[in-house]
């Protein structure tokens, strides 16, 4: 099925869900709101004619002064049954960082969801593990937001001075037979 | 050994009554030998049976999208060539092709036949040093020694075609960096001729060993429909009995232009995926020599202000000319690259030897990504270490880790 197809049959099932269709070099994306984004999966996973069992890629978006609302959740479908693909975006606002998860449709979606919420503080409401994954776990911050800085404070680690100190200590210990 | 259930201790051992039995907690790596890298799990255990599987990755995370994003298209290249060290050449290929996807540009014939070729040897070398150090961790040391004997070979290609043997950077937006001379044909040419024979050599001391087969046969078993929920790819979804394979269903380069099988196992266990590895080397030797013979004569790269041609390919005349607009070029390109990117967003996948690596660009028309995602193999399928684990039993945890092949540079991006 050609994606601009798959698109138009999401739009006719989710009239309300569906924001907008956009296309850019054949591949198409549907944009939706976040509510019901696991009906939305479950259908086109389900659906006899879409049949998109593989999750391909799960990531989130930060739009900081470009889109509003600010983040999106990015879905990239497959279907290896009839090879076609789909991309599926949800919006999530800024003030509401929560989306349901899909980890029942894909379970593939476990760790994606979690890295998503590592680096944009995207809350997946039911998921059976959300911790960070990537940065450790005490980590402030969310890496990939576009308001995240990208080189560090201009402070010294508080260890680096006694290394010194250790160095020259060191250079100036006399060998002795 | 023969008629015992692995998964469950024999029944004729009495526990007495009064001893406690308990679940242990046991760690595993991140310095262990078989982790291939910095991977931690930690297991809980029922005897030797395990009751939970859990990864701890991330030790390696680098931010290599957060980089990707203030870097221009042609810079990002060579942090392409960190995530999967093992086999940068596919790294790279799979990132200039979906760069140039974006842009709406296409390399030349034979920068395509290049690309295909050295991707092949890619995948050779890396499925050789995954044979070696897999079967190294599931006890035979033999086949490590005389994969790196072949390993070394193309390595020593790579470092005549380019300079470098692990980390290339060798394809380009547009194109490639260089020609192939005539002698680095010859030589891999003389590679392929011999290399299905020493695949016979590995086969020999593996494909019937009743030891490899003890450990590998009904160890780690996925159904193809689970296989595909976890989404796993490449290989390891093979092994499973998926016909899934990206240079056959939506070919980048020069992939719909040569000929090859998909080998798929049956079962979905390791000794299956470590089955479909062996034939991809043999297949791959397939495409490298089909690329040699194909090989069409003419320019290696577009002209685009994304790429700038060799010096080489001009004719005399031109050469003066040329020459200015060569280095000022170069230097806007070394300096900032091009200002502006078609505005839009792609999602272009390709096959690496261990899956599918997908790059996700989302371009706001300047020439900066403003959002680059790495849809890596590896992460996958470590996610889905604990399904292929839980209820097995520990020893065979290793093998599990070996038969999804994963590179933590690339899991962690």
């Amino acid at each position: 099925m050609e994606p601009q197809e798959i698109a138009e049959k999401i739009k006719e099932r989710f009239p309300d869900e569906v924001i907008d269709i956009t296309s850019f070099r054949d591949q198409v994306s549907v944009i939706a709101r976040k509510e019901r984004i696991v009906d939305i999966c479950r259908y086109l996973y389900d659906d006899p004619h879409l049949h998109f069992d593989f999750l391909v890629d799960l990531c989130g978006v930060d739009y900081l002064d470009k889109k509003v609302p600010r983040f999106e959740v990015v879905y990239h479908l497959y279907s290896i049954k009839y090879r076609h693909r789909i991309r599926l975006k949800a919006q999530v606002p800024e003030d509401n960082l929560r989306i349901d998860t899909v980890t029942s449709v894909w379970a593939g979606a476990n760790w994606h969801e979690r890295e998503c919420f590592d680096m944009y503080g995207i809350v997946f409401r039911g998921h059976p593990d959300m911790r960070r994954i990537l940065m450790p776990e005490d980590w402030e911050g969310y890496p990939l937001r576009k308001d995240y800085p990208v080189t560090g404070p201009e402070k010294e680690w508080p260890g680096f001075q006694e290394v010194l100190d250790k160095a020259k200590a060191f250079r100036e210990f006399e060998w002795k037979e | 050994m023969e008629g015992i259930n692995r998964n469950q201790p024999p029944s004729d051992i009495r526990i007495a009554p009064e001893l406690h039995t308990r679940e242990i907690t046991l760690n595993m790596g991140p310095q262990h030998p078989a982790t291939h890298g910095v991977l931690r799990l930690v297991l809980e255990l029922d005897g030797e049976t395990i009751v939970k599987c859990t990864p701890y990755v991330g030790y390696l995370h680098r931010g290599t999208e957060k980089l990707g994003e203030n870097r221009t298209y042609l810079s990002a290249l060579p942090l392409t060539d960190r995530l999967d060290y093992v086999s940068s050449m596919n790294n790279n290929i799979g990132y200039v092709v979906a760069v140039e996807r974006l842009l709406g540009i296409g390399p030349p014939e034979r920068a395509k036949f290049i690309r295909t070729m050295v991707a092949e040897m890619g995948r050779i070398s890396n499925h050789l040093l995954w044979l070696g150090t897999h079967a190294l961790d599931v006890g035979a040391i033999t086949p490590f020694l005389y994969v790196f004997r072949e390993r070394e070979r193309i390595m020593d290609l790579f470092e005549g075609l380019c300079g470098a043997r692990l980390t290339v950077s060798y394809p380009r937006i547009g194109g490639v960096r260089n020609d192939v001379s005539q002698k680095f044909l010859d030589d891999l040419y003389a590679f392929t001729e011999e290399f299905p024979g020493r695949v016979d050599e590995y086969e020999t001391l593996l494909t019937v060993n009743r030891i490899w087969l003890k450990r590998t046969k009904g160890v780690g078993v996925i159904p193809a429909e689970d296989a595909i929920n976890w989404g796993l790819t490449g290989p390891t979804l093979r092994g499973s009995g998926v016909r899934y394979d990206i240079r056959k269903f939506a070919p980048y380069d020069a992939y719909d232009k040569v000929e090859f099988e998909i080998p798929i196992g049956y079962n979905g266990d390791v000794y299956d995926r470590y089955m479909v590895r062996i034939i991809e080397m043999r297949q791959a030797n397939r495409i490298i020599r089909q690329c040699i013979e194909k090989l069409p004569k003419g320019p290696i790269t577009i002209d685009s202000p994304f790429t700038f041609p060799p010096k080489g390919s001009l004719s005399r005349k031109d050469k003066e000319r040329f020459n200015k607009d060569y280095y000022s070029r170069h230097f806007t390109l070394a300096k900032g690259g091009p200002k502006e990117a078609p505005q839009g967003e792609i999602y272009v996948a390709t096959e690496v030897p261990k899956g599918e690596l997908g790059f996700y660009f989302i371009s706001d028309g300047t020439g900066r990504p403003y959002r680059m995602r790495i849809r890596s193999p590896s992460f996958v399928h470590t996610s889905a270490l604990p399904r292929l684990c839980e209820g097995g039993l520990v020893a065979d945890v290793i093998a599990n880790i070996g038969s999804i092949d994963i590179v933590l540079g690339e899991c962690d991006r």
